[in-house]
């Protein structure tokens, strides 16, 4: 799949000295959900920032769909839709006019029927004559994305989507991301809900200190990186790791009754058999097991905490 | 050249004014009819004339120009300042438009609005004195500079405000000022020798006196010399606002 974004030695060091970026190497494909992680003041805003053109980079290059952001801005831009973390809004005015604004900014013509379809779709219809400043946050946030829809871009920045939104609205706006993926937008969103990413993306980049540590499929990095638990519930609760047990890396959990072992599915020993050889051995027995995957989110704390 | 965005910016602008327009309209055209009340009767009763004007008459293009400058400065800067305050200037930063485009539409707006309301005090004035205009071309011609001038100031101001306190701190403590001093309600040349000197150092004397000789032929400098100063402000002014764009002064980081 060909790359719609590409970035190539961005760096950003702001006015105070503080390196927000160091040299970044990333490529977006083209109709991909991606999903950009990282901790609070990572460098994920000041990455969309500099694409969108709100920033300038210290050095490195960005294209957009083969133009460069600097030099072809006016194309670059054109294609670039941004609903940002805040909810800014134009408090005066109604929901319709400030999505039109938003258009026409963009050096689109006119086109109702498409603002119509855009605010029928994130059910914004109803409240098209509705100043903006009446509106709840949910509803703000709705009205950021239609901004950001209305002059049809290519690719589409979510900084922080649901931050701060309800579980209900939550769930329309991975609803909305899913049927603008479909549509043939790509999408990039940055956010610190693991379980977000893991709903969403694709691909899944981790940036912490302004480095990018690591860029994957998301369905790969955790099936490579994730660990494997195995849960015994045991038929005596233990107090302690019988000693004919240690340095298998078991923890107690349940209050003595659950006995868990992490392994690693990418090994060629799992070490479940042996275990399970010394716990008849050792005299532990248990009457149920289970496995399980870890999530995400326990990969990305792993990631940034290395 | 981006003329939809352009145009967006100038039409969202435009129905800013008309949703405020006491504010926008009424309240400049108010005060300058109270100018007309407290000046025109109270001390025009004591100085008939100046210049063969009547005083009545005389202080209509300093009032002009007073109400122009001080709501160019105030729309222009508002229009810009606003949004940086209320975040909504992202979406202008990463549209497809060039700073020329940017300050078109923001200018052209809170410009067009000057216009209006200097043509509005214009026919309020004519309710209180008789107005025989000399030359209708050139006021028109210094109505828009002065307009387009200081919008151009005051989007300069509104960029460079960190605060609503800097926002209105040039207006009232500098603009103000120099425009009671440069002639408004006076001719230069009743003053003493020194302060006609010193006089001649406040740039709102030029577009005063330009406007006045467009209106009566009557100037404290000569109508060249106005016409020059005020083009050399909006030339500075182009320069200065062309600087920030390229630096992103205030605007990027």
């Amino acid at each position: 799949m060909s790359a719609i974004i590409s970035i190539t030695g961005l760096n950003k060091t702001y006015a105070g000295g503080f390196e927000a970026l160091k040299n970044v190497d990333l490529e977006i494909r083209r109709g991909e959900i991606f999903a950009l992680l990282g901790p609070n003041g990572a460098g994920k805003t000041t990455i969309i920032s500099i694409v969108c053109g709100i920033v300038n980079p210290t050095s490195g290059k960005v294209l957009v769909d083969g133009h460069d952001i600097i030099d072809e801005f006016r194309v670059t831009r054109a294609k670039i839709g941004l609903v940002p973390q805040e909810t800014p809004n134009e408090s005066f005015e109604t929901v319709w006019n400030t999505v039109s604004f938003s258009r026409g900014l963009f050096g689109k013509s006119p086109n109702p029927d498409h603002i119509e379809k855009v605010l029928r779709s994130l059910s914004l219809w109803d409240k098209k004559d509705t100043m903006n400043m009446t509106l709840s946050g949910g509803m703000k946030r709705r009205v950021l994305i239609a901004k950001a829809l209305s002059h049809e871009p290519d690719v589409l920045f979510l900084d922080e989507p649901t931050a701060g939104v309800d579980v209900e609205l939550r769930q329309d706006m991975w609803n909305i991301v899913r049927g603008l993926r479909e549509e043939g937008v790509t999408v990039i969103l940055t956010t610190h809900y693991i379980e977000e990413a893991e709903q969403l993306a694709e691909r899944v980049g981790v940036i912490n200190h302004g480095e990018l540590i690591l860029v994957e499929e998301k369905d790969r990095l955790m099936r490579e990186m994730g660990k494997k638990h195995l849960t015994l519930h045991l038929s005596e609760p233990l107090d302690a790791i019988p000693s004919a047990l240690s340095g298998r890396g078991l923890a107690i959990g349940g209050d003595g009754y659950d006995l868990v072992y992490s392994y690693d599915t990418k090994s060629e020993h799992t070490g479940i058999t042996a275990l399970l050889s010394d716990l008849r051995n050792a005299g532990v027995h248990f009457n149920d097991l289970e496995t399980s995957q870890s999530s995400l989110e326990e990969i990305f704390v792993d990631l940034v905490h290395r | 050249m981006n003329f939809h965005a352009v145009q967006a910016i100038y039409k969202f602008e435009m129905a800013r004014m008309f949703r405020t327009a006491v504010q926008s309209i009424v309240a400049p055209v108010l005060s300058t009819s109270l100018y007309f009340v407290i000046f025109g009767a109270a001390i025009g009763s004591r100085i008939t004339e100046i210049d063969g004007v009547s005083y009545g008459a005389f202080i209509v293009p300093g009032l002009m120009m007073l109400a122009i400058m001080t709501e160019s400065i105030s729309n222009s800067s508002f229009a810009i300042y606003f949004p940086k305050f209320t975040g909504t200037i992202f979406e202008v930063l990463s549209a497809p438009v060039s700073y020329p485009e940017v300050v078109l539409g923001y200018v052209g707006a809170a410009a067009t609005k000057s216009i209006i309301i200097g043509s509005i005090i214009l026919i309020t004035a004519s309710f209180f004195v008789d107005l025989n205009i000399a030359h209708p071309f050139a006021v028109a011609t210094f109505l828009v500079l002065t307009s387009v001038s200081f919008c151009l100031f005051g989007f300069i101001l509104g960029i460079w405000a960190d605060g609503w306190e800097k926002l209105t701190i040039v207006p009232i403590l500098v603009i103000m000022p120099l425009t009671f001093l440069g002639g408004t309600f006076y001719s230069i040349s009743m003053l003493p020798e020194a302060w006609q000197t010193i006089s001649l150092f406040n740039p709102v004397v030029y577009l005063i006196s330009g406007m006045r000789w467009a209106f009566y032929e009557n100037a404290d400098v000569s109508v060249a010399l106005s016409l020059a100063m005020t083009l050399a402000f909006l030339i500075a002014c182009l320069l200065v606002v062309r600087w920030i764009f390229k630096t992103g002064y205030r605007l990027r980081s």
